[in-house]
């Protein structure tokens, strides 16, 4: 292949397109197209370039890396490839593994968003209504990435730093998302004006570990990045009944009520602040009532 | 040192309905619903929204429906795309685009080239699908005209009829 660039008759940026079969190359083209742009599987990426909000001069385009597709899922941990997109994610054993990874890549836009869009790519967008962090963020997920100066581990709580803002230096790709297993049900609910094509407006991911006998929650929307609740969780560790795995009427609610408190959200055109801390308190306490009374 | 990463320059073939089309002098940032109409004169998949919020550009890639103006064209080069107007020419869409006639799923007909790739697709993976299921199928697709009834009676009447 040559490595020219071109530009049309309409004077449109010069610009070069790499198509990598591996990650070595992908991260060799890189280096060699400084202020290079990734895409995976284009749902933002080809949006913002036709309505010319994203301008790239460079693009490594990643959906040819074979390494970056697959998942594993050993015994104690589900190692998820970059590149798996939202139907992957939805079906087969992944989708019996993390249930909720798999409810939450459901509700993503609609199957052909969801046959194109990967974990890679919401991950490294990161926008606070990234549909897979809530749970991601509940369950301590790892980020692997990989650069010139070789690969890191992230945990995706520090990985993501604000809106659409992460640590992922200019030369680096995410190779792949890593969480333990977990045993015991888990949630996702997210709140948005219909069932498909929404972005969301408040989401709870909700994991109840039946061997820790602890619960995380993982909100999304409702903050710069997705977040943890701490003081939710301590509550329902102590106010579950762990030997019938039950909880009150009372408990649930203020469940409900403090990750609700946990929320910093903004009005914006999808919805108000009030309305979003309003229906992470719904939101969460239905998720924890669901796993509880889905456990047997 | 590892080997020169492929650079894609301003000349590439794509498959497209299994016939490699070549794309000249294009923008190399160009999506591939911009390519299929405006450079290889297949106009089946619509220009709408271009954020992949209508699905009137559903195409399938590697057999799997996308909507074209979310895949950078270049990075098609070396899958098989086929359009509505591949479907159509194989007659494998054909019961479905009659069963869409038939039944007024068809008023303006804009939105008709997508649902007519999405219902294509669905109905191959999943020939039993339940209510919930075509509807989950086809929520990507908008349609302003027909309040989608008279496109979900014509997936039924396809479903009947190629049961029986």
């Amino acid at each position: 292949m040559s490595t020219g660039s071109t530009h049309d008759a309409r004077g449109a940026q010069q610009l070069r397109v790499a198509r990598p079969a591996t990650l070595d190359d992908a991260l060799c083209a890189l280096r060699e197209m400084p202020g290079a742009q990734l895409l995976a599987g284009g749902t933002d990426f080809c949006v913002e370039v036709s309505f010319g909000s994203r301008r790239p001069t460079a693009v490594v385009a990643l959906r040819r890396v074979e390494e970056l597709r697959g998942h594993d899922i050993a015994d104690g941990h589900v190692r998820i490839g970059a590149g798996t997109t939202y139907a992957e994610m939805g079906r087969g054993a992944l989708a019996s593994t993390l249930p909720a990874l798999a409810a939450a890549a459901r509700t993503v836009g609609s199957p052909q968003i969801r046959n194109a869009g990967t974990l890679g790519g919401n991950v490294a967008t990161a926008s606070p209504a990234g549909d897979t962090l809530p749970l991601l963020v509940a369950l301590d997920a790892r980020v692997r990435v990989r650069g010139a100066a070789g690969e890191r581990v992230v945990a995706l709580e520090r990985f993501v730093t604000g809106v659409k803002r992460t640590v992922l230096a200019p030369d680096e790709v995410v190779v792949d998302v890593v969480v333990d297993r977990c045993r015991g049900p888990q949630e996702f609910l997210k709140v948005g004006t219909r069932n498909a094509m929404v972005i969301a407006i408040a989401s709870v991911a909700v994991v109840v570990d039946l061997d820790a006998r602890a619960v995380r929650v993982g909100l999304g929307s409702v903050a710069p990045v997705p977040r943890r609740c701490a003081s939710a969780e301590a509550h329902a560790g102590e106010a579950i009944d762990w030997g019938r795995l039950w909880a009150s009427e009372a408990a649930l609610a203020r469940f409900g009520e403090l990750a609700a408190e946990a929320c910093s959200p903004i009005t914006d055109h999808r919805s108000t602040a009030d309305y979003r801390s309003h229906a992470v308190a719904v939101i969460a306490r239905r998720a924890l009532e669901r796993c509880i009374r889905h456990a047997t | 040192m590892p080997p020169e990463p492929a650079v894609i320059a301003d000349r590439y073939e794509l498959s497209v309905n299994a016939t490699m089309r070549v794309v000249e002098d294009a923008w190399i940032g160009e999506t591939l619903l911009f390519v299929l109409r405006e450079r290889l004169g297949l106009p089946g998949a619509k220009n709408a929204c271009e954020q992949g919020e209508c699905g009137s550009c559903s195409v399938l890639l590697d057999g799997v429906v996308v909507c074209a103006c979310l895949v950078l064209a270049v990075d098609a080069v070396g899958s098989e795309i086929q359009t509505v107007e591949g479907l159509s020419a194989s007659g494998d869409a054909a019961d479905i685009q009659a069963a869409l006639v038939r039944g007024g799923g068809v008023q303006c007909g804009f939105c008709t080239p997508g649902f007519v790739v999405a219902i294509y697709d669905l109905l191959r993976r999943n020939p039993d699908a339940d209510e919930m299921a075509v509807r989950e199928a086809l929520s990507g697709n908008l349609c302003r005209c027909t309040g989608y009834g008279r496109i979900l009676d014509a997936v039924r009447a396809v479903q009947r009829a190629r049961a029986s």
